[in-house]
């Protein structure tokens, strides 16, 4: 086992020099390669983080939320509805929520209008997200007026701005009061946006949401699970188009390293020549070619990690972030937490490392069979 | 098809395995019918410099069989959350036709490279590629195996449809599940722990004494051969339950969540790995006959020996420490 260390140490080290002694053609293929592993692994890195991210977020949603159809189309949900929802049995806490969505046309930007379940500030007050507060240049204490529907002015005034913590969800929110969001809406009295619901026991939630279609025909209940269900499809399905749009380059460079791999230089044969001469074996030198492989993937895969690492966590992704994460103008700024494991280091692998290593094999064969004779000769 | 980066990965895995190894087992074939070791001609020379090329392409084939193996595991797990009723890789398996398949197709893919590698590192041990014939015929042999393992899974990968209602692993791998999972499940956990540990106790037995007396490689290898089922059998009908803290449930891949601490790597690498060299050694026993073997295939099967009561030795620690160390008692 030492003998065997040993044996592979000592070629490792030459290994090591003999890409240093073509130090230049080795350092702009291992920067090609590093460069196609930052690309892939940052879409897999960023797309895992916000995927987490959703998950967070999702985790304290409701459990059921109840929509009114009409015609296709989401409408509101009368008061007498939740009366119908109070009776379905397993059901737990039982909400009608008012939200929507407003067009502000001075920054262009749509804001998330809601009423919390219970509003801690008074009539005629607003909560706002740090978006809206960044496109309005608002502080506590500003006033926020409010084309309403029926084209008068609503004046609030900001009572605070919402803690920077919670930006993912909060960016575009504007919390109000009932008789507020009423007024700006022309909402009447005794009508929801939709409900919520919860559910004692969490294995019956489907159970529930198939009562309550049966209870409400005109409804429409969406599980979290199901939600959930969508934004892993969404992201997943970005990612996967993002690989396969950067397949492309994988493709180019596999066909760069083996070119790379075939054409030997002259220098590089005579040395290979010479050192079979000298008494080592093809496996020795097959050896020296895989170690030598091995040393430029591990470099490689390695800084390529490193680059994908900071340019998602540290830098926030700048080029990947437009074509991931989807487009608004109030987007919020978060940081990305690192979700970073075995599972998208292997995935990371067999899109980068093996793919180079299929296409260099056969080329490195070649290299380790050829005869000293005829290169000693030519 | 789920545009999953996991899923590409494996196929794109699929296709450089499947063009290595087509590669290389058409060298094989030309090398079984044109091998003449008698002969000088330029062509015995061109093939004695191509069997080198067809250990490196399988040994790399075998490195991807074993990766791929486990990221597909990971893949069904993080695939998952798409299928209504999925909580973990048995509900994504079952998703589409063929998931289940292409998992034992996986497992026995990687135990027959790991096989074929030993056999190939024997061959290398003699001057005169003694076990030539042999290790090119198991070549043309796997190769369709493994070429059917990447066709079902294109299949597998391309049929799965997020909208379809799977069972979850509760059910599969619950007593009255149907099929071989439900089988499993619902072996008596008594008579499951009793044959694995039969056949784990008689694997280590056995290798020790071929470490130490240099005989005794076929009971070896028919041990390590009964201890990989016994070993999965056990993983689901016995030590599952222990790991979760739940007697009902049996799902083998949730050993694999964060949440149980991995246990399951560790767990299936041993088994694996000790069944792998104990079959070895007993693979190459027949071939300690041959003149140029007669020096290395006994020290080969004592390191595989070894090598085999090592892993056999931690992977009943891994049990020992699962079982004993749960709060589920009985």
């Amino acid at each position: 086992m030492r003998t065997w260390l040993a044996r592979q140490r000592s070629l490792l080290d030459f290994a090591l020099g003999s890409l240093w002694r073509r130090k230049g053609k080795n350092l702009a293929l291992t920067a090609v390669y590093a460069l196609t592993v930052a690309a892939v692994a940052s879409v897999l890195f960023f797309t895992g983080a916000l995927r987490a991210e959703a998950a967070r977020v999702l985790a304290g949603s409701p459990e059921v939320v109840v929509q009114r159809m009409v015609a296709g189309r989401h409408d509101l949900l009368p008061a007498g509805h939740l009366q119908a929802l109070r009776g379905i049995r397993g059901v737990g806490e039982i909400r009608g929520r008012l939200w929507g969505y407003f067009h502000d046309p001075t920054p262009q930007a749509n804001y998330t209008i809601q009423v919390p379940d219970r509003f801690w500030g008074e009539e005629g007050q607003a909560v706002v997200g740090q978006g809206v507060a960044r496109a309005r240049r608002l502080a506590p204490g500003s006033p926020l007026d409010l084309v309403a529907h029926d084209g008068s002015t609503l004046r609030l005034r900001v009572r605070e701005l919402l803690a920077s913590g919670s930006e993912l969800v909060s960016a575009d929110l504007v919390l109000i009061s009932e008789a507020d969001f009423r007024r700006l809406f022309g909402v009447p009295p005794g009508v929801y946006t939709d409900a919520v619901l919860t559910v004692r026991n969490p294995r019956e939630v489907s159970t529930v949401a198939a009562k309550v279609a049966a209870a409400l025909p005109d409804t429409r209940p969406i599980t979290r699970e199901e939600l959930a269900r969508t934004y892993e499809s969404i992201f997943d399905w970005r990612a996967g188009l993002s690989v396969i749009v950067l397949g492309a380059a994988v493709l180019a460079f596999v066909v760069v390293a083996w070119d790379k791999a075939s054409g030997l230089s002259a220098e590089e044969r005579r040395e290979i020549g010479v050192l079979k001469a000298v008494g080592w074996e093809t496996s020795d030198v097959l050896a020296l070619k895989a170690w030598e492989g091995a040393a430029v993937s591990l470099t490689a895969f390695g800084a390529g990690v490193l680059a994908a690492y900071a340019h998602v966590f540290l830098l926030g992704a700048p080029i990947f972030r437009p074509a991931l994460q989807g487009w608004s103008v109030l987007y919020p700024q978060f940081r990305l937490v690192p979700e970073v494991g075995p599972y998208q280091l292997a995935t990371l692998f067999f899109l980068s490392v093996a793919p180079y290593t299929a296409a260099t094999v056969v080329p490195s064969w070649r290299a380790a069979t050829v005869d000293p004779d005829a290169v000693m000769r030519s | 098809m789920i545009l999953h980066p996991g899923a590409l990965a494996l196929l794109v895995a699929s296709v450089a395995t499947a063009g290595l190894l087509l590669h290389a087992a058409g060298h094989g074939l030309v090398i079984l019918r044109h091998w003449d070791l008698s002969s000088g001609s330029e062509l015995q020379l061109r093939l004695e410099r191509r069997t080198y090329l067809v250990s490196t392409l399988v040994g790399w084939v075998m490195a991807f069989e074993l990766v791929s193996l486990f990221l597909y595991v990971f893949t069904a797990d993080a695939l998952a959350p798409l299928f209504r009723g999925a909580m973990c890789a048995a509900g994504s398996l079952r998703a589409a036709p063929g998931g289940y398949q292409v998992l034992v197709l996986k497992l026995a893919g990687a135990v027959l490279a790991g096989l074929w590698l030993l056999l190939d590192h024997a061959d290398r041990q003699g001057f005169d590629y003694p076990l030539l014939r042999p290790k090119y015929a198991a070549l043309l042999a796997v190769a369709p195996l493994l070429l059917a393992e990447a066709w079902l899974q294109l299949r597998f990968l391309t049929a799965l449809r997020p909208q379809v209602i799977t069972s979850c692993c509760g059910s599969l791998f619950g007593r009255s599940g149907a099929g071989l999972a439900g089988d499993l499940a619902g072996l008596p956990p008594r008579a499951a722990a009793a044959a694995f540990l039969a056949a784990a106790g008689a694997a280590l037995l056995a290798a020790v004494a071929l470490r130490r007396t240099g005989r005794g490689a076929l009971p070896l290898a028919l041990a390590s051969a009964l201890l990989l089922p016994a070993g999965l059998a056990a993983a689901i009908a016995w030590v599952s339950p222990y790991v979760y803290e739940l007697p009902t449930h049996h799902c083998p891949f949730c050993l694999l969540q964060r949440e149980y601490l991995g246990i399951g790597y560790p767990l299936y690498a041993a088994l694996l790995g000790a069944s792998v060299a104990g079959m070895g050694a007993g693979l190459l026993a027949p071939f300690r006959r041959i003149p140029s073997l007669a020096q290395a295939v006994p020290a080969l099967q004592r390191r595989l020996a070894g090598a085999a009561a090592v892993l056999g030795a931690a992977l009943l620690a891994i049990v020992a420490w699962a079982v004993l160390g749960s709060n589920l008692k009985g």
